[in-house]
């Protein structure tokens, strides 16, 4: 049923992917590669192990089973800085920011990042204007320019949602990582956000994983759909197919209440 | 010009402008504004602790690390001096050898306890940094050979900055030009430099990172940082920098011991200066060191002043009287921090 495309190496990979917390099981044995220039969509019900896959992928937690591979390379005892250096770039579901720093400073210490720079002590952080230029491109981008001297915690909710993306953004990372992305943002700005995600995707060497609730947003960018369950991987294919599917329909509908 | 020299980071504020001009003029001009040993005294320590408590910022401030081992880094300097003018006799090569054994030790060990430590939590770090620090002053008093154990070592040091030197034979605006005027410069330059320097560090890429890290340390982790590196960094320069004050503080005693260097008493000061001046913003050691070291020196004679002025009044002379004035200068330091939560500097900016 999954998706392999001879010929093309998978850009991550997951082998047996599994982390227990004492007896509860979060994610269970997901074996699943992703390849270059595809949008696949994670969905499951809440508490499926969507997040948990995400943080095992990008770093931020360590399994207890199983294995990720970047480019064919082990990278499952790298931290997550390394992980972040070698093109991999995550946009977090609960705001994650750096609040007493402003909009612009947030961005751009992402781009510095990317740029290798943080080691730098002795020039004026002001005056790297390449930097500033680059951070307030990735500002324009997520429509979120005309508040760039704002601190990061006087933004409302939806304009904070951008700005992780905006943060995501000036990573350049080659592969994208976002957990519901427009999770918590008005109606309106919505579109502008998945019209984004859009473009990345048409770049066409970008990979992107999207953890994503909301079906018709699944539908219209996503070229392959994973299911999780209770931590396992249920179904895996083309969108059409995997939301028809009556294990889908069972799983990520509620319809069968219990398992 | 000036931009450069603050690295962009003005004060931000009429009023910390006028009040950090007139620290400068103050400092800068004190031997002939305040003349007397005393006064002089008291004008080399606030450069000196202007650049310890500046040091600990970006620490405290501007990373969040917590560490008490910061006079023993201060104690390191200090000794770096007076045990090479001591052993190899009163030289400027000596001064110099003494300087950069003292730099170099405190950049390993700031770098092992950094790496070593700065891994786990804030609070254990902390504890950590304590007993290092603890240890390093037992060791200082009892390895008395070398040390000169609690009484500390005197010695010389290179005629130019002895106070029997005269460099004219006529005053200049009515004060003799010596040789503790020559120490007094070398003091205060050094200390404005190195202030300078650390202006720039919190304002360069670097310190952005650290403040970073202060804010969210797993998000600077998810955008490529490694906090482990950063924080031994930020540790390490701290270190550095409060070793340059233990240098300049010897050179102006012209004694170490461990009552002016490694004390934990000084440590509990360099905290109370930060958090009165204003945690994260550099000023606030300028300003803090200067009215705690003036406070401190001062604040008996004002109250035996008072105590005097007051004989006759019942309780009233025995509350003001000199004994009491660290009493005095704790409901100094409760009214401040209650006052002003972000500091004398925050205060001030907050106000415009």
């Amino acid at each position: 049923m999954s998706e392999q495309r001879s010929g093309e190496h998978p850009v991550l990979e997951t082998h047996g992917l599994t982390i227990r917390f004492g007896g509860h099981v979060a994610v269970n044995q997901v074996s699943c590669a992703f390849h270059p220039g595809t949008l696949t969509a994670i969905v499951g019900p809440n508490g499926a192990g969507k997040t948990t896959y995400f943080n095992l992928i990008s770093g931020q937690l360590r399994p207890t089973g199983g294995r990720v591979t970047l480019y064919g390379e082990d990278i499952t005892d790298l931290p997550a800085p390394r992980r972040t250096r070698r093109g991999m770039g995550r946009a977090f579901q609960l705001t994650n920011l750096f609040p007493r720093l402003s909009v612009l400073e947030n961005v751009r210490l992402a781009v510095q990042s990317h740029a290798g720079m943080g080691l730098n002590l002795f020039s004026v952080w002001d005056g790297h204007v390449e930097l500033i230029e680059r951070a307030e491109h990735c500002l324009h981008r997520v429509k979120l320019a005309d508040r760039r001297d704002t601190l990061a915690s006087a933004l409302a909710h939806g304009d904070q949602r951008k700005l992780e993306v905006a943060i995501l953004l000036a990573l350049d990372p080659d592969l994208f990582m976002f957990d519901e992305p427009t999770a918590g943002m008005s109606a309106d700005e919505v579109p502008a956000i998945l019209e984004l995600i859009h473009e990345i995707k048409n770049q066409g060497d970008k990979t992107i994983l999207l953890v994503e609730h909301k079906m018709d947003v699944v539908r219209s960018l996503a070229d392959r759909i994973i299911v999780l369950h209770q931590g396992e991987l249920v179904a895996d294919g083309e969108p059409a197919g995997v939301i028809a599917s009556p294990i889908v329909r069972q799983a990520y509908l509620g319809l069968a209440g219990h398992e | 010009m000036i931009r450069q020299l603050l690295s962009g980071d003005y004060p931000r504020s009429r009023a910390l402008t006028v009040v950090l001009l007139l620290i400068l003029a103050g400092l800068a001009l004190a031997p002939f504004v305040f003349p007397g040993t005393r006064s002089l005294d008291v004008a080399a320590k606030v450069c000196v602790f202007i650049l310890l408590v500046a040091s600990y910022d970006l620490l405290l401030g501007y990373t969040g690390i917590v560490s008490f081992a910061h006079t023993m880094f201060f104690g390191i300097g200090a000794y770096g001096i007076a045990i090479a003018a001591s052993r190899l006799g009163p030289t400027w090569g000596s001064l110099a050898l003494g300087s950069l054994a003292a730099l170099v030790c405190s950049a390993l060990l700031s770098l092992l306890i950094g790496i070593l430590s700065l891994r786990v939590k804030t609070i254990f770090f902390a504890m950590i940094t304590l007993a290092v620090a603890t240890f390093f002053a037992i060791l200082a008093s009892q390895l008395s050979g070398f040390t000169g154990g609690e009484d500390g070592l005197t010695y010389k040091l290179p005629e130019l900055l002895l106070p029997g030197t005269k460099l004219f034979e006529t005053p200049l605006f009515g004060v003799e030009i010596n040789g503790k005027i020559v120490s007094y410069y070398v003091v205060f330059f050094g200390a404005a430099m190195l202030f300078l320097a650390l202006l720039r560090v919190v304002n360069s890429p670097f310190g952005r990172v650290l403040q970073a890290i202060r804010e969210n340390d797993f998000r600077a982790e998810a955008i490529g940082y490694r906090s482990v590196i950063y924080r031994s960094v930020a540790n390490c320069v701290a270190a550095l920098a409060a070793s340059a004050a233990g240098i300049l503080y010897a050179l102006w005693l012209r004694y170490a011991g461990p009552d002016t260097t490694l004390s934990f008493d000084i440590m509990v000061d360099i905290l109370l200066i930060v958090v009165i001046g204003g945690m994260g913003t550099m000023y606030g050691a300028v300003v803090g060191a200067t009215l705690f070291v003036i406070a401190q020196n001062y604040l008996q004679d004002l109250m035996k002043l008072a105590s005097d002025a007051a004989v006759g009044i019942p309780l009233l002379p025995n509350l003001v009287h000199p004994d009491r004035w660290l009493l005095w200068l704790g409901i100094l330091f409760i009214l401040s921090v209650y006052r002003f939560p972000a500091g004398i500097v925050g205060k001030l900016r907050a106000g415009k």
